[in-house]
């Protein structure tokens, strides 16, 4: 990703509940919402903002079945093929005993695939150094953002009075 | 945005907090210099530590030879501290999945300890199987890699190997599960810091904005996650009981020890949770977010485990007797009378007997009781681990082979150091990181803060769940 010059206006709010009226009321509108930035996860909010669900959940079962078939092919390949022992007077291929690691590594894939598919999808990670609109997004202000690139002074001036007429507390405006 | 709960439900944040009050409190112990307490904690459990890996150099230096291990007791000590550490570890991965899926509330307050305090115990655990090979410089050996040596490879029947997968999938887990959980609120003390520290936070919050997308992503993954590490909780003690069980010794081999090994170590590690809550509430001055509603809750979790564990213990026994095998009935007689009788009755006085108490409410609410019994717990369920393993081992088959292990210095300094180790490690976190997740517990504020619900309640939105309330 790019990193552009690109002008913001936003809005702070006090509580979870204003915020997520002003979300809505944003939709009917028809104004284009950048992006909402809260201190914790707002149950709700998703929908309101009309976001896809989530899709880690398939890269989770895409890890996890990845996991299952290395543990179960790579067991079966070396005591079937590439070095057969017998153990304990068992078959070679003996199935149950390959269930515990087999278990293990569905997981352990599973958990790391969806892990750094996280990170990456939201490009977060060890080095990055987002831009923060205001440092108290993480503390008790939730915010609505909006594009302000290329508009006209009357256009800004409306989300300006949006934000004031859904009961935000301070707007500000920044270039990122 | 409230979801309706149930209004006898007590508050689980106290003193009208709010946004901006949890993100003071919970930063603050961070930001400060630390207390002369935890100066003096951390030189003591540095000491210790450092005289365990004195003694884990001693052992590597003269070998083996310096445990009092012998041919018929080949696992003693280390075993012992092995399975109690990772027993330990259990809790935390409990508490931030298994009732992140029953959506208790009260996990809150406690997830982020102790989900830190299962990493550190597993680091603890993990120390004693690598140690006790004697050449820890070739463990690697355990691991299944293409060698030259044919390639040979390790063998995937045997439990112990199973082990290695299970301890080294849980602890990876536990780590993406807890420091997932940590980047919003490295974040938070990102935001309100400087200079250097802004600079430190910054890496270790990924850049975190606090995005509603992220926030969606980021709850479907602790969801998923949480629905991973259930069953791997539970697999991973089964498998340590593994070790065990497939094993043809007559008192190892039992079918029981799986559920009976889970049980035990939810068990332990909520006592162990206990402990180390009791003490950081009281010296980070947590009380608000820690209450005594939270201690009541875990001390029902300790109630019902210990009396598991109880059952189990009967069990034995029972089946011992009933399965008519002498060779069984002797293991079992020899654990309770034999020469280790002293270790059986401090496991069933400190996990059987001394947790029924708990059924006494006033006695589940108080301080003093709650960290009495945490103690107990602990030694109890050490005492548990080596009835298994010692007792067992010294008398095999043979009366000739019998024989009797003492630990010497060598083996109670690793163990000992080990506990080193967990504390200081313990209270690095506590100084880098804050204790309490702060977005989880901004996140049910509003319904389970004390200015919105419970007696103390005031104002608009609750005033039904009041009336409600007093009409029980």
């Amino acid at each position: 990703m790019k990193k552009q010059h690109k002008e913001v206006v936003f809005g702070l709010y006090n509580d979870e509940e204003i915020l997520l009226k002003a979300v809505k009321e944003a939709h009917h509108q028809h104004l284009d919402i950048m992006d909402v930035y809260t201190p914790f996860p707002v149950h709700g909010l998703d929908k309101a903002m009309h976001l896809e669900e989530s899709r880690l959940h398939i890269a989770g079962f895409v890890f996890g079945a990845l996991g299952t078939l290395t543990a179960f092919l790579g067991m079966t390949w070396i005591f079937t093929r590439d070095w057969p022992i017998i153990f304990g007077g068992k078959p070679y291929w003996s199935v149950p005993s390959f269930i515990p690691i087999t278990f293990e590594l569905t997981v352990l894939f599973a958990a790391i695939g969806m892990v750094v598919s996280f990170y990456t999808v939201c490009g977060l990670g060890p080095g990055v150094t987002n831009p923060v609109l205001d440092d108290r997004i993480t503390d008790d202000k939730f915010c609505i953002a909006f594009d302000a690139d290329h508009c006209a002074p009357e256009e800004i001036q409306r989300l300006r009075d949006f934000l004031t007429r859904t009961g935000a507390e301070e707007i500000h405006a920044k270039s990122l | 945005m409230h979801t309706p709960i149930a209004p006898v439900r007590e508050p689980l944040i106290e003193g009208g907090k709010t946004y901006h009050d949890i993100s003071e409190d919970l930063c603050g112990p961070t930001e400060k210099a630390p207390s002369l307490s935890w100066i003096i904690a951390f030189m003591v459990s540095g000491a210790v530590m450092t005289f365990g890996f004195f003694s884990i150099a001693w052992t590597i230096w003269f070998g083996i030879g310096s445990w009092n291990l012998n041919r018929t007791i080949g696992w003693g000590y280390d075993i012992t501290n092995f399975v109690w550490w990772i027993g330990i570890g259990h809790a935390g991965t409990l508490i931030s999945a298994i009732l992140l899926l029953f959506r208790q509330k009260w996990r809150t307050g406690v997830n982020r300890a102790a989900e830190a305090m299962t990493i550190f115990a597993v680091m603890c655990a993990g120390l004693f199987p690598a140690i006790h090979t004697g050449r820890p410089w070739f463990d690697f050996f355990m691991f299944p890699y293409p060698n030259t040596r044919g390639p040979l490879w390790v063998n995937f029947n045997s439990p112990l190997l199973w082990d290695i997968f299970a301890i080294s999938t849980y602890f990876t887990v536990s780590l993406l599960f807890w420091y997932t959980g940590l980047v919003p609120d490295f974040a938070t003390v990102r935001d309100r810091a400087s200079g250097f520290r802004k600079k430190m936070y910054n890496l270790l919050s990924f850049g975190w904005t606090g995005s509603a997308k992220h926030w969606q992503r980021w709850e479907s993954l602790s969801l998923i996650l949480a629905g991973l590490a259930t069953p791997l909780v539970l697999s991973v003690h089964t498998i340590v009981s593994f070790d065990f069980a497939t094993s043809v010794i007559p008192g190892w081999h039992t079918t029981i020890f799986p559920p009976y090994f889970v049980a035990g170590a939810i068990f332990s590690g909520f006592a162990m949770v206990q402990t180390l809550m009791l003490i950081t509430r009281k010296l980070l001055k947590l009380e608000q977010y820690i209450t005594i509603n939270h201690i009541e809750s875990m001390n029902k979790v300790i109630l019902l485990t210990g009396t598991i564990v109880g059952v189990a213990y009967l069990t034995e026994l029972f089946i011992a007797w009933y399965s008519g095998y002498i060779y069984e009935q002797f293991a079992f007689f020899n654990r309770a009378f034999g020469i280790y009788w002293w270790s059986y009755f401090g496991m069933m006085a400190c996990n059987v007997l001394s947790p029924q108490i708990f059924w006494f409410k006033k006695i589940r609410r108080s301080i003093f009781w709650t960290f009495l019994m945490s103690i107990f717990v602990n030694i109890g369920m050490w005492f548990e681990r080596f009835v298994i393993i010692a007792t067992t081992l010294a008398r095999d088959y043979l009366p000739s082979s019998w024989s009797y292990y003492t630990p010497t210095w060598v083996e109670i300094g690793i163990y000992v150091g080990s506990i080193g180790l967990f504390f200081t490690l313990y209270l690095l976190f506590t100084r880098v990181a804050p204790v309490v997740a702060i977005a989880e517990v901004k996140h049910i504020l509003k319904t389970a803060g004390d200015q919105y619900i419970g007696s103390k309640a005031k104002g608009g939105h609750n005033k039904e769940e009041t009336v409600q309330e007093s009409a029980h």
